[in-house]
């Protein structure tokens, strides 16, 4: 069904919820042609806004990212959603559970549920999520919201992808410290602190306002703080109107656009080399090749490193 | 960085019954065996199922079944996936499944039917092997 890249395209763009999901894997999967098929693509997008939703595992994403996907489809909104799980960095295999907390929006037309594995990629996404947001947009979505594994401090990924990004916290994960490291904390346009039923919600806002006022960034202390409970949907509509404003004065991120397009072009480039470099080096056996003579002390990773610069011409 | 392609699986337990320990066995021995599993619980309706599936254009829907409603949720499945013209996708059955229901779930289009005591692993040689 829709062999060639360009009907499977055109499937999608009808409308079709089909053509839409097998383009996402074919270009998930890399298959051949799929940056001449992301090129066709790249004109019908540029209409959605990206919302990224992170946080560490088990702070409610998925609740809330259902609740938030629920009042945005209430108000109209074609939804899309991107919900990133771990793949086991020893099968290559997957458990992807997140569609399972999604029951308010998984049953709902308009409304778009792709699970994703990371497959292995660092950083909270998976290698091809910015891509899949294009799809999505082409799609005609008019929000895409991406969910982020659950991370620790540092997995930031979400930011190149998303115009808004959320950071999800819950009660009781530390100290006014933690507050003021650096990574996931600097990423947040939007604080929630979720499940504030349980104790010491009120001390997790004032950590975060805290942390937000020491900030030298002046616009640091207008990012609202926010408290809601994800399961029984408190605080999501005012959660909501605060995103529409947002998104209404600008692409809150507009300043960061320049630099977002720089790190896609060379994640890709980057991407890319490696990949044809490797299958080259697999190919011919100098990989194979330099790993025996590293092995047995001949040569040295960098030394190899470099003579294959050289064999480029780009050393 | 592992790009190759991943069959992805749905793990869907339809019907009433509130029993998943089975289906959640299967979704994970699925994991280790290096299968994508999307698993998307208790209690879903056929139309559920088979929007999942086409959304997250899995390879192969898995059913876990202990209610004995069997034939009649299996059937709806496969006719809403008819519907979406998703017959593509491999249907196999877990659960409490008398044999002399086997050959009528056949002739439905299901591909295979794995009673308790099946090994995980003879149920992902069953998938590889049955796929294009």
């Amino acid at each position: 069904m829709w062999e060639d890249w360009k009907s499977l395209i055109v499937e999608m763009r009808k409308g079709s919820v089909r053509g839409l999901a097998r383009l996402i894997t074919r270009v998930e999967n890399r298959e051949p042609g799929w940056m001449d098929a992301m090129q066709m693509i790249y004109p019908m997008t540029g209409n959605a806004c990206v919302i990224g939703i992170t946080g560490s595992p088990g702070a409610g994403k998925s609740t809330l990212t259902d609740r938030l996907a629920r009042e945005l489809f209430d108000r109209g909104f074609k939804i899309g959603i991107i919900a990133v799980d771990p793949s086991s960095p020893f099968s290559g295999g997957a458990l992807l559970g997140d569609r399972l907390r999604m029951k308010e929006v998984s049953t709902l037309d308009d409304v778009f549920i792709r699970s994703m594995a990371t497959r292995g990629a660092l950083g909270g996404l998976n290698l091809s999520a910015r891509d899949v947001v294009k799809i999505m947009d082409a799609f005609g979505k008019d929000i895409i919201l991406i969910e982020t594994v659950g991370v620790g401090q540092d997995e930031v990924e979400v930011v190149k992808a998303a115009d808004m990004v959320l950071v999800v916290c819950v009660p009781g994960m530390g100290d006014g410290i933690q507050a003021i490291k650096a990574g996931i904390m600097e990423i947040a346009d939007i604080f929630v602190v979720n499940k504030a039923d349980q104790g010491e919600a009120d001390q997790a806002v004032a950590d975060i306002s805290a942390m937000l006022e020491l900030s030298s960034d002046e616009t640091s202390s207008q990012v609202p703080v926010l408290k809601t409970i994800a399961a029984t949907g408190e605080g999501v509509l005012d959660l909501v109107t605060i995103m529409l404003k947002l998104q209404e004065v600008g692409r809150i991120r507009s300043s960061w656009h320049e630099e977002r397009i720089k790190e896609e072009i060379l994640s890709l480039l980057e991407k890319e080399v490696a990949y044809i470099l490797r299958c080259r080096w697999d190919q011919n056996g100098n990989l194979d090749q330099a790993v025996k003579q590293v092995i047995a002390r001949k040569k040295d990773p960098y030394s190899i490193v470099q003579e294959m610069l050289a064999l480029m011409h780009l050393q | 960085m592992n790009t190759e392609k991943k069959i992805r699986v749905l793990v869907a337990k339809p019907g009433l019954d509130g029993h998943e320990r089975g289906a959640r066995v299967i979704a994970y021995g699925l994991r280790d065996l290096g299968f994508e599993v999307i698993y998307t619980g208790l209690r879903q309706t056929p139309e559920e199922i088979v929007s999942a599936a086409v959304q997250e254009d899995v390879d192969v829907v898995g059913l876990s079944i202990l209610s004995g409603a069997h034939l009649t949720l299996t059937r709806k499945v496969i006719e809403k996936l008819s519907e979406q013209n998703a017959n593509d996708i491999l249907v196999i059955i877990g659960g409490v499944i008398p044999d002399n229901d086997v050959p009528e779930l056949k002739k439905m289009g299901v591909s295979g039917v794995f009673t308790s005591g099946t090994s995980i692993k003879d149920v992902g040689t069953f998938i590889r092997s049955n796929l294009p």
